[in-house]
C-alpha cells in the first residue's frame, strides 16, 4: 500500500520553481531512492514532506492523510523522521543526551526515554560514544548519530538526506547495514543521494528529479538503463 | 487653505526629517546587511561625532557642517578599531549564548555613553550658529502664492548634504571595486570568498563605513537637535526601525524607510501631539519585525517577479 | 559531597542572618539573592533555552507595579501582590511570546528590548493607574528589621533552584536545550517548538515577575524608571548570568554576589560612581571576549589559565 503520497506538488519561491508538478509514492517497507543533479530539487522536496514547506501547489498524504501544511513538530508525531544534509547534531550534548531529548517523544517517563535512547545508539553501534560530547564527533559518527535521533522517534518512514556523503569505504559499508537493519524493521525509507553505488544497491524503486521535474521513476535497473537519467547526469547521452 | 498649509509644512518637514534619519539608517543596514552583525552601539557612535563637533565649535569656532570632514574619518577609524579589536574575536568565541554579539554592542554603547557622561556632563549641549532659526519662505520666491510654506535653514542645507553624502555612497558601492566588493560579501560571504574578495578586511571596512555615515548623520544633526549622552538610545532604535522597515542590507531600503519613518513622526507631531512619537516607533518597529521581516524592498521585489 | 552543596548552602545562609549583621549587609545580601532568582529566571529562557531576552525589566516591572497597585488602587496590602502576580505575569508572558517568540535570535532580542521601553513609557503615562512617574510609594512598612525579608526572598530563591533543577533533568529541560542549539533539528523530532519556546518564557517570566512583587514590598517605593529600567534590570539581569555563568546550575548566584558587590563597591569610591556604567561595560565586554559562558560555565578556561600561571 501506498504509505506516502506526493500528489502534483510545485514549490515556487518567488518566481522560481524548485519544484515542478512532482508526483510519486512510497510503498509501505521499502526503500525509495530520490535522485538528481545538484539543485535538481531533492532536498527541497524532503522540506516539503518534513512540513519545512508548505507546497505553493499539490497535497502530500501520509497514510492518506493530508499532510501537507503541518508543521514538522507534527508531521513528525505523524510518524515521519528525517535526518539533515547538513547534519544538526544538539552540538553541546552528548551523544545519548541527543538521543534522550529525541525519545522523550513516545517515552513516558525519563527512565524509558534513556532505554530507548540506549537500545537506538546500540542499533546505530555508537554505544561506545554515547557520553562523548557530539561537537567532537567525526563526520561518520555524526551521521550515525543523525540516523539514530531521528530513530529514537520510533517513525513508521525515515527520510535520510545524504547519509552517505563524505563517508569512507568501511563507514559506507557500516551505514548501509544500518540502513538494511532499518528496512527490516518494517521502517520505509525515502533516501537522497548522490553516492550512485550505493543508491543503486540497496533501494527497491527510485525517482528522478532534474530542474525541479520527475523524469523518471523505476527499478534501479530501469533507471540505470534510462538515457533521459543519463543525460541528465552527464550532459549526453553515452554511446555504449 | 491653514488646512493645506499645515499639512504640505508637515510633509515638507518629514521629507527633511526622513532625509536625516535615511543617512542613519543606511550605516545600520550597510552593517547589518555585510556582517549580520546588530549595532546596539550605532546611536553612542553618533553620539560621539556630535561631541567631537560641539568640541571643533567650542573651541575652533568650526561650523558642524565642516566638521563632517574631520567626524566622519574619526568614526570611521573607530569603526574599524571596534571591529577589529573587540567585535571579531567574539565572532570567533564557542559561546552557549548566540546573541554574544548585540551583548557586547551593548557593552560597548554602556561604555561609550558613560564616558561622555563623565567627560561632558549629562548638561544639554547645542550649537548655536547664526543660522539655526533662519528659514526660506516660499512667499520670497513666489509672491502670490496663496499659502505660505517655510524651509528651516539648518534642516533644508542636512538634508541636501545628507542625499549628496547618500548618492556618494550609491556610487561608491555600484561601480566601484571596493563597493562592489562589499555588496558582494552582503549578500553571500562564501562567494564572495571564493571570488577571491578579502571578506575579513570588507567587514572591517564596513563597520568603519557605517560608523562614519552616522558619525555624518550627526553632525548634520547638530545645528538642530540638543546634544546630551544618553541620545544615542533613540538613534538607534530609529536606525533599526528604518532598517527593518526597509529591508536588512538594502539601500534604496534604509531610503524610503527612513522617509517614510520622516513623514510618519512628522504627522504624529502635529496631528497627535509630540508625546505620541516615541510610541510610534516602536509600534512601527514591532510591527515591521512582525509582518514585513523583509522589509519595504521585500514587498517590492515580490511585486516584480509577479508571483 | 556535591550532592548535599544545595542544601549545605541554603543551611549556610539560613543562619547568616543569626550572626547579627548591620542593617546595610542585611540590605546587600536580601539584594543578591533577589539578583540571583532573577539571574536564574533568566537563565532558564536564555541560557538553557536559547532565547535571549532584553526586556525581563517588563516582568519585574509588571510584578511590582501588581503589588503596587493593589495597595494604591485598592487599598489592599501589597504583599497579596505576589501571589496575585503569579497569575498576571503568566498572562502577560502569553501574551508577549505570542507577539515576540515567533522572532529568531537577534530579533527576539530587539523585540523584547523595544517591549522592555513600551512598558516603561506606558507605566509612566497611564497616571490614572501607576502615577505615572510619582510612583507608588507604600506607607506602612510591614517590619522594621530585615531578617524577614531576607527569610521571605531565601524561601523564593530555594525554591526557584529547586524548580530550575527539575526542569532542566526533565523532558522540559531537553527540549528547552534541543530548541537552542537546532531549532530546526527540534522541529523534526517532534518538537512543538513554539509551545516549549512559551513555557520557557511563561515561567521564566513569572518567577522574575515575583521578584519584582517582592521588591515593591521591601523597599516600599517603585517608579516606571526604576522597575522598568533597560540597564539597571534587563541588563544586569543579562550580566549576572553571563558573569556568572551560562545554563549552570550556580552561575547566576556567582554572577548575583560579583554584581551586587561590585555595584556598591563603586558606588562607594566617590571618583569612580558616575563611572559606574562604564565599569559595567568593560566587564561585560571582557566578559563576552574571554569568559563567554561565565565563570561557572567557563571554569576549565578560567582553571587552565591560572594553572599555567602556577607552572612559571
Amino acid at each position: 500500500m501506498s504509505l506516502l503520497e506526493v500528489k502534483n506538488v510545485s514549490m515556487f519561491f518567488g518566481g522560481l520553481a524548485a519544484i515542478s508538478n512532482v508526483s510519486f509514492s512510497v510503498q509501505k517497507g521499502e526503500i525509495l531512492g530520490l535522485i538528481g543533479p545538484n539543485g535538481a530539487g531533492k532536498t527541497t522536496m524532503f522540506n516539503v514532506v518534513n512540513g519545512f514547506y508548505n507546497p505553493t501547489k499539490g497535497e502530500v498524504y501520509f497514510k492518506d492523510k493530508k499532510i501537507s501544511g503541518y508543521k514538522p513538530y507534527q508531521i513528525c508525531r505523524l510518524g515521519i523522521a528525517r535526518t539533515f544534509q547538513v547534519v544538526k547534531p544538539l552540538q553541546r550534548m552528548s551523544v545519548l543526551d541527543n538521543v534522550i531529548a529525541s525519545a522523550f517523544l513516545r517515552a513516558k517517563s525519563r527512565a524509558q526515554a534513556e532505554e530507548r535512547a540506549i537500545e537506538t545508539i546500540k542499533f546505530a553501534g555508537l554505544y561506545d560514544n554515547r557520553n562523548v560530547i557530539s561537537k567532537g564527533l567525526p563526520l561518520g559518527k555524526r551521521k550515525k548519530l543523525e540516523i539514530a535521533r531521528a530513530l529514537a522517534t520510533q517513525p513508521e518512514m525515515i527520510l535520510l538526506d545524504e547519509s552517505f556523503a563524505g563517508l569512507n569505504p568501511s563507514e559506507l559499508d557500516d551505514s548501509i547495514g544500518i540502513i538494511k537493519k532499518i528496512k527490516d524493521r518494517g521502517i520505509t525509507i525515502m533516501i537522497i543521494e548522490h553516492h550512485m553505488k550505493v543508491i543503486m544497491s540497496i533501494s527497491d524503486r527510485i525517482v528522478v528529479l532534474n530542474y525541479g521535474e520527475k523524469i523518471a521513476e523505476g527499478t534501479p535497473y530501469e533507471i540505470g538503463s534510462n538515457p533521459l537519467v543519463v543525460e541528465a547526469y552527464l550532459g549526453e547521452a553515452q554511446d555504449a | 487653505m491653514p488646512k493645506l498649509e499645515v499639512f504640505l509644512q508637515t510633509l515638507i518637514s518629514g521629507l527633511l526629517l526622513g532625509g536625516l534619519y535615511a543617512l542613519i539608517g543606511l550605516g545600520m543596514t550597510l552593517i547589518m546587511g555585510v556582517m549580520k552583525i546588530i549595532n546596539l552601539a550605532h546611536g553612542e557612535l553618533m553620539m560621539v561625532a556630535m561631541y567631537i563637533a560641539y568640541v571643533l565649535f567650542t573651541f575652533f569656532q568650526m561650523d558642524p557642517y565642516l566638521s563632517v570632514f574631520v567626524a566622519a574619518p574619526v568614526l570611521f577609524i573607530l569603526g574599524i578599531a571596534l571591529q577589529k579589536f573587540l567585535i571579531n574575536p567574539v565572532l570567533k568565541t564557542d559561546a552557549i549564548i548566540p546573541e554574544n554579539q548585540v551583548i557586547l554592542t551593548v557593552g560597548i554603547g554602556m561604555v561609550l555613553a558613560n564616558l561622555a557622561t563623565i567627560i561632558f556632563t549629562s548638561n544639554y549641549r547645542s550649537i548655536p550658529v547664526d543660522y539655526a532659526t533662519k528659514a526660506w519662505y516660499l512667499s520670497d520666491i513666489w509672491k502670490a502664492s496663496p499659502i505660505e510654506l517655510s524651509l528651516s535653514v539648518p534642516w533644508t542645507v542636512s538634508f541636501l548634504i545628507a542625499i549628496v553624502i547618500t548618492v556618494c555612497l550609491w556610487m561608491f558601492l555600484a561601480k566601484t571595486d571596493l563597493g562592489k566588493s562589499i555588496r558582494a560579501t552582503a549578500q553571500d560571504n562564501d562567494a564572495a570568498l571564493l571570488m577571491g574578495v578579502n571578506v575579513g578586511k570588507m567587514r572591517v571596512i564596513t563597520f568603519g563605513l557605517g560608523s562614519a555615515l552616522v558619525g555624518a548623520a550627526g553632525c548634520l544633526l547638530i545645528p538642530i537637535y540638543y546634544l546630551y549622552p544618553d541620545l544615542g538610545g533613540q538613534f538607534t532604535l530609529i536606525a533599526f526601525v528604518i532598517t527593518i522597515l526597509g529591508g536588512l542590507g538594502s539601500t534604496i531600503g534604509a531610503i524610503i524607510g527612513g522617509l517614510i519613518l520622516g513623514i510618519f513622526e512628522s504627522m504624529t507631531a502635529t496631528y497627535a501631539g509630540m508625546g505620541w512619537a516615541p510610541v510610534g516607533r516602536f509600534v512601527i518597529f514591532i510591527a515591521a519585525l512582525i509582518f514585513i521581516p523583509g522589509g519595504i524592498v521585500s514587498l517590492l521585489k515580490r511585486k516584480r517577479l509577479g508571483k | 559531597m556535591k550532592k548535599y552543596l544545595p542544601l549545605i548552602l541554603l543551611a549556610v545562609f539560613s543562619v547568616l542572618p543569626l550572626l547579627g549583621l548591620s542593617s546595610y549587609v542585611m540590605h546587600i545580601m536580601i539584594f543578591v539573592i533577589m539578583w540571583a532568582v532573577i539571574g536564574m529566571a533568566w537563565n532558564l529562557l536564555g541560557g538553557y533555552c536559547g532565547q535571549v531576552s532584553f526586556g525581563h525589566a517588563a516582568f519585574f516591572g509588571i510584578g511590582a507595579y501588581t503589588s503596587g497597585i493593589l495597595y494604591s488602587k485598592l487599598g489592599v496590602s501589597a504583599w497579596w501582590g505576589m501571589p496575585l502576580s503569579l497569575l498576571v505575569v503568566t498572562a502577560s508572558s502569553l501574551v508577549i511570546g505570542y507577539i515576540f517568540l515567533r522572532l529568531r535570535g537577534p530579533f527576539f532580542a530587539l523585540g523584547t528590548l523595544a517591549m522592555g521601553v513600551i512598558l516603561r513609557v506606558t507605566a509612566e503615562n497611564l497616571t490614572a493607574f501607576t502615577e505615572g512617574d510619582l510612583g507608588i510609594m507604600i506607607r506602612e512598612r510591614t517590619w522594621v528589621e530585615k531578617i524577614w525579608y531576607y527569610y521571605i526572598i531565601l524561601i523564593i530563591a530555594a525554591c526557584t533552584f529547586y524548580l530550575i533543577k527539575k526542569v532542566v533533568e526533565s523532558k522540559l529541560g531537553y527540549y528547552f536545550v534541543a530548541i537552542r542549539e537546532d531549532q530546526d533539528a527540534a522541529e523534526s523530532l517532534g518538537i512543538n517548538t513554539t509551545y516549549y519556546k512559551t513555557v520557557a518564557l511563561c515561567l521564566s517570566a513569572v518567577i522574575t515577575g515575583l521578584a519584582g512583587a517582592f521588591y515593591t514590598n521591601y523597599m516600599g517605593y517603585i517608579d516606571p524608571k526604576v522597575v522598568f529600567a533597560l540597564h539597571d534590570i534587563s541588563i544586569v539581569a543579562i550580566m549576572v548570568v553571563m558573569v556568572g555563568g551560562v545554563a549552570t546550575y550556580w552561575g547566576p548566584l556567582v554572577g548575583s554576589v560579583i554584581m551586587v558587590v561590585l555595584a556598591e563597591v563603586i558606588r562607594s569610591i566617590p571618583k569612580l560612581g558616575t563611572a559606574h556604567h562604564t565599569l559595567f561595560g568593560i566587564l561585560l565586554i571582557v566578559i563576552i571576549i574571554f569568559l563567554p559562558n561565565g565563570i561557572v560555565g567557563d571554569y576549565k578556561k578560567l582553571k587552565r589559565f591560572f594553572g599555567v600561571r602556577r607552572a612559571l
